[in-house]
């Protein structure tokens, strides 16, 4: 078995004293571990840190083996992630997103979605909120999609203001306030742009932790404690580098 | 099946041998045999500093340090720089500090970085203890000597925020340093990867 792909690194951890077992996110093939050869080298463990792009070559005799990966660096961008706190707890935060995916089960639209996010790291605004459509996707890809697109009491598209923590459904302003103080705030720029649409939005801080609120209940609800797992810290860790920035801002 | 050829005490000395790390199967057989050969002269004193290490070995409980001690011997030397505190990841990264012999301070051993992909979080880390020695007062820096790596990385940020908290909430006002990033001596650039290169660059010094 061969094939050549590329992808996002995931993690790296030791496998005996030299090698290293490399987990990435690739195009074609999803989320797929390999042993690296001599992985733990200093040189070769800079290419295997987590955010770098890279080419890989799988080889194996079956194809339920773990097998081996060649693998070349398109883009270190991990290194240069290293002394900024917003890109690392990013970059780790999308890699504990795709780990809830099954393995090798293809997802390039959330991996090009990663990847705009990684490229866009240097503006926080348009990074985080990529970074809640990217939540979205994944709750969709696991099966949880959220309807955020009409009013599930009156069945319009006007003034969505209110998602329901139990249904996943949108609801209008006025129709859902009587039910205010039980729902989930729904930030304008998850109804007003389509994906495609929203490449350089920067909403406002308090729509963006209001998103990642929405996103982080349902993450809770259906993925999280459901597979008896903690929540990444380092999403907090981004929530809290993203509100200094906004701080800074401000200021 | 494969005979033996060596009774059950050489063969279980063989297997034991072999889970040290750089040694194999053979290498461990080679090393065995070497003991056995010098029994008097290697075999028994080695015997003997194993059960002393394994009767009195210990982790500090003030840094986390491996000793036969308690407090290590690291923590009762008052000849060292209390107020600077280098947090390191491992045991062995303490030791090859030392080795460097470039500072005189105190340490703290992390016990690990956060790893989402080996489900390690911050509760699974020494990060509580490093909070409280700093709570105490004589510490005015905190050198982060975590490895240049990403979940090292991620580790230090997770460590400066929690001590900005510990700033902002009680007024405890430490100085939060790193190791520098670049070019290691001896390092040819032609040879270096793009990432440490571009660390470098971004972190040169005017001469």
């Amino acid at each position: 078995m061969e094939w050549t792909d590329v992808g996002l690194v995931l993690g790296a951890r030791r496998l005996g004293e030299a090698d290293a077992l490399v987990e990435l996110m690739t195009v074609a093939h999803g989320r797929h571990l390999g042993v690296v050869k001599g992985g733990r080298s200093q040189r070769r463990a800079a290419g295997l840190q987590v955010g770098n792009s890279v080419r890989a070559v799988w080889r194996a005799r079956l194809d339920e083996h773990v097998g081996t990966f060649a693998v070349e660096t398109l883009d270190a961008r991990g290194a240069a992630l290293m002394a900024d706190p917003l890109g690392l707890n990013a970059v780790q935060t999308l890699a504990a997103h795709f780990r809830l995916l099954p393995e090798r089960d293809p997802h390039p639209d959330l991996l090009y979605a990663a990847l705009a996010i990684l490229a866009r790291l240097d503006d926080p605004g348009p990074a985080a909120a990529r970074l809640v459509r990217f939540e979205l996707a994944v709750i969709e890809a696991l099966g949880f999609g959220l309807d955020l697109t009409t009013c599930a009491l009156t069945g319009t598209s006007d003034d969505l203001a209110w998602v329901s923590p139990a249904t996943g459904r949108a609801a209008g302003r006025a129709a859902g306030l009587p039910w205010a103080d039980r729902l989930l705030a729904l930030p304008a720029f998850l109804v007003a742009a389509p994906i495609e649409a929203a490449r350089d939005e920067s909403p406002p801080l308090a729509d963006l932790l209001a998103g990642f609120r929405l996103t982080g209940h349902f993450l809770a609800r259906h993925v999280w404690e459901a597979r008896g797992i903690d929540p990444p810290a380092t999403r907090e860790g981004f929530l809290a580098a993203l509100a200094r920035v906004g701080a800074k801002a401000r200021a | 099946m494969a005979r033996h050829v060596a009774g059950p005490e050489i063969e279980r000395l063989i297997q034991f041998l072999g889970k040290l790390p750089g040694l194999g199967p053979r290498s461990a057989r080679r090393a065995a045999l070497h003991l056995i050969k010098k029994k008097e002269t290697l075999l028994g004193p080695l015997t003997r500093a194993m059960a002393g290490a394994y009767d009195t070995v210990g982790v500090c409980t003030v840094c986390g340090n491996v000793d036969t001690i308690e407090p290590c011997t690291l923590c009762r030397d008052t000849s060292r720089d209390g107020s600077v505190l280098v947090v390191v990841e491992d045991v062995g990264d303490l030791w090859a500090l030392e080795r460097a012999a470039a500072l005189d301070a105190r340490y703290h051993v992390l016990g690990g970085v956060l790893s989402p992909l080996d489900g390690i979080g911050p509760s699974d880390l020494a990060i509580a203890s490093l909070l409280e020695r700093c709570r105490a007062g004589t510490v005015r820096e905190v050198v982060l000597a975590v490895n240049a790596t990403v979940e090292g990385q991620t580790t230090a940020h997770y460590i400066t925020d929690q001590l900005a908290h510990l700033a902002e909430a009680e007024g405890v006002a430490i100085t939060v340093t790193r190791l520098a990033h670049g070019v290691p001596v001896g390092g040819e650039l032609d040879y270096l990867d793009d990432g440490t290169l571009a660390q470098a660059m971004r972190a040169r010094t005017r001469i």
